[in-house]
């Protein structure tokens, strides 16, 4: 097992380099931000003195190096911007996403599971075929347009949620948290349903799938055929097993709901990421474009061992002993 | 009252199956899976159940456990357990008789055992649908029967997980679990089919061993007339859906009045036919779909007539003899 971890965190060191040179590069092609950032009516020493100051006068390959290096001592630069240190400005911003995204995938779960497991049983009922359907929808419409939806029916018409903002907030474990407060939750609720939506659907259509499946199985009609109770049949013998993939495929999903909240976050005017990776795309920002980049590729390979390790206690078969 | 029913269950057979149907309703038509099925087995008896793939072997298994999934259906006939008709039983009925008088086992031992759940779970839970006992005696039960059917040091391979077991450990678990509640019938589909023959034949004498000291009837469905000609006390033979030949296994197996039957044993290979060709039945298994009219077997007979456009009855053409034929060997009986 330690051996194993341990050359799963070797392999992770890898693509984290990898990874590293890659957005370096990418963000050097996307534009000069000395142009955005430094006001036209400069003369020619004061903008060379800022370029010096921001390091952007060195070869690329030498602004990496110096990058490298700052980062092994955890200092992923500063922003242009914020003159803040980039690591700092999106660490106070992720647990909102954090929430957001995690809110999402446990109303996934908690919606997808028990309609999925249905549409499954009774495959050919009415309300399979609703249940089907309305996960094809799920699956289409797109995310900004079904937020905006969202904001004209329940915020405008109907007054029910606030549209913008985390709303009143507590502490616990030294984080800001919405869902504690009344105030919170009603504003998590609708940015945290648009972002389920297509995980919802990816979930039922997984568990459907799974169950019609795993119901034709022998093991199955031998358990029926040892006269177990249809619930224990169900919810044991074919519940577990369907398990396995939904847990694989919304745990490596999560790594995806927090890249792509960038969207959801933008309607609702979430204070997360992916509203500030927006703003800082759009000022060229570079550490912290750099700086949110390397942090989504940690929380990745993060998550997919953290699903490689559920899935050895899910499944018997596979163990991760190096033997 | 409760004595004379007590009396006709010891004077019933466990399991009297009469003109079993039951049909597959698919697009493609309806598929008449097995059409006209009866046979008999006593208390403590084995009856084979023979027939090609295809012949419906398997689904008269599930017609008796009433596990036939739709879009198939037993339509007709009676499945009569220790005198009562089965087919009037509601579901919950069913299955407090499943696992618990009238157990089975499965053709593929490598899918019957479900992988997540430890072997120790899938014991217990066995035990505990019927009866209300605590685990660590469900437990104990659960440790004697794996040692019942062979398996060395129950007690950590209770622990296992079914792919820490091979084939013929897995389905030796598979017996244990169908012998916890010492069923009255157990039905056993192909089960050592998948095999080894050394295992094959390890098992094939434990089984007759248990059926002897508890008194268990069983119907072993197999395609392999060795195994039944060691094991059973009974034949039935299947061919398209029906029972074509009923009898003791001896007097079936030596001298038979089917023409399938007799082709079937034919085609088994044997020492003292070494040198000459094996003999084949010509043709092959009609399409349940659309089986021709009148007896099944006749586009294949070579003993067909004119009067064979009509479908036989299964007739007593011998005491205790029965065969679904117009023109059966009986001039081979005769001449014995």
């Amino acid at each position: 097992m330690s051996v194993y971890l341990l050359r799963r965190l070797i392999q992770a060191a890898g693509v984290v380099l990898a990874m590293s040179i890659i957005v370096f590069i990418g963000v050097f092609a996307i534009g000069d931000p000395v142009e955005i950032l430094i006001s036209p009516d400069a003369d020619q020493i004061e903008r060379e003195r800022a370029v010096a100051a921001l390091g952007l006068d060195l070869p690329l390959w030498q602004q990496y190096l110096v990058f490298l290096g700052k980062a092994v001592q955890g200092d992923l630069g500063r922003s242009f911007v914020f003159n803040e240190p980039a690591l700092q400005l999106i660490l106070q911003r992720m647990p909102a996403t954090l929430e957001l995204a995690l809110a999402a995938t446990v109303g996934a779960i908690i919606i997808g599971l028990p309609l999925g497991l249905y549409a499954g049983l009774k495959p050919n009922s009415l309300g399979s075929k609703a249940i089907m359907a309305g996960s094809i929808l799920g699956f289409s419409l797109p995310t900004f347009w079904v937020g905006l939806m969202l904001i004209m029916i329940f915020a405008v018409q109907l007054g029910w949620l606030p549209s913008t903002g985390r709303g009143e907030t507590r502490e616990l474990l030294g984080l800001r948290w919405s869902f504690l407060t009344a105030d919170g939750l009603s504003h998590l609720v609708m940015p945290a349903l648009n972002l389920a939506l297509f995980k919802i659907s990816l979930v039922i259509r997984l568990t459907r799938a799974g169950v019609r499946e795993t119901m034709l199985m022998d093991y199955v009609k031998f358990a029926r055929a040892k006269g177990l109770s249809p619930f224990r049949v169900t919810f044991v013998h074919v519940f577990k097993n369907i398990l396995i993939p939904v847990i694989t495929v919304t745990g490596l999903e999560f790594g995806s709901t927090i890249a792509f909240s960038v969207v959801t976050e933008s309607i609702f005017a979430w204070p997360g990421m992916g509203k500030l990776i927006i703003d800082s795309i759009n000022v060229l920002d570079r550490p912290v474009i750099v700086a949110y980049l390397m942090i989504i590729v940690l929380m990745f390979i993060t998550i997919n061992l953290v699903v490689d390790l559920m899935y050895s206690v899910l499944d018997p078969r596979v163990r991760l002993d190096s033997k | 009252m409760a004595e004379t029913t007590t009396a006709a269950t010891a004077a019933a057979p466990t399991l009297e199956v009469r003109n079993l149907q039951t049909h597959f309703f698919t697009r493609a038509g309806v598929v008449r899976a097995v059409d006209d099925v009866s046979f008999t087995i006593g208390r403590g008896k084995v009856l084979g159940l023979v027939g090609e793939s295809g012949s419906g072997k398997t689904v008269t298994g599930f017609s008796i456990m009433k596990l036939v999934d739709p879009p198939g259906r037993i339509v007709g006939g009676s499945i009569l357990f220790q005198g009562k008709d089965l087919a009037t039983r509601s579901e919950e009925e069913m299955r407090n008789l499943r696992g618990n008088r009238i157990a089975m086992i499965f053709q593929d031992p490598m899918m019957t055992l479900n992988p997540v759940l430890r072997i120790d779970t899938q014991m217990i839970e066995t035990v505990q649908a019927h009866e209300k006992v605590s685990e660590a005696d469900a437990r104990a039960r659960a440790r004697d029967a794996l040692g019942m059917v062979g398996i060395p040091s129950p007690d950590e391979r209770l622990k296992s997980y079914p792919h820490q077991f091979s084939g013929g450990m897995r389905q030796r678990v598979a017996i244990a679990i169908a012998l916890l509640h010492r069923p009255d019938l157990i039905v056993a589909d192909e089960p050592t089919t998948a095999l080894d023959v050394t295992i094959q034949g390890q098992i094939l004498a434990e089984v007759q061993k248990l059926c002897a000291t508890t008194g268990t009837a069983m119907l072993w469905i197999t395609h392999d007339l060795s195994v039944v000609a060691g094991l059973a006390d009974d034949i039935a033979v299947m061919y398209a859906g029906r029972v074509v030949e009923f009898g003791d296994v001896g007097e079936v197996l030596d001298k038979p009045l089917h023409p399938y039957t007799h082709g079937l044993i034919g085609s088994v290979p044997s020492r003292n036919k070494r040198g000459e060709p094996l003999r084949q039945i010509p043709g092959m298994t009609p399409s349940l779909l659309n089986l021709p009219e009148g007896c099944s077997f006749r586009a294949r007979c070579p003993r067909a007539a004119a009067d064979c456009i009509v479908m036989p009855e299964l007739h007593p053409w011998l005491p205790q003899r029965l065969a679904r034929c117009h023109h059966p060997h009986l001039e081979e009986v005769a001449a014995a």
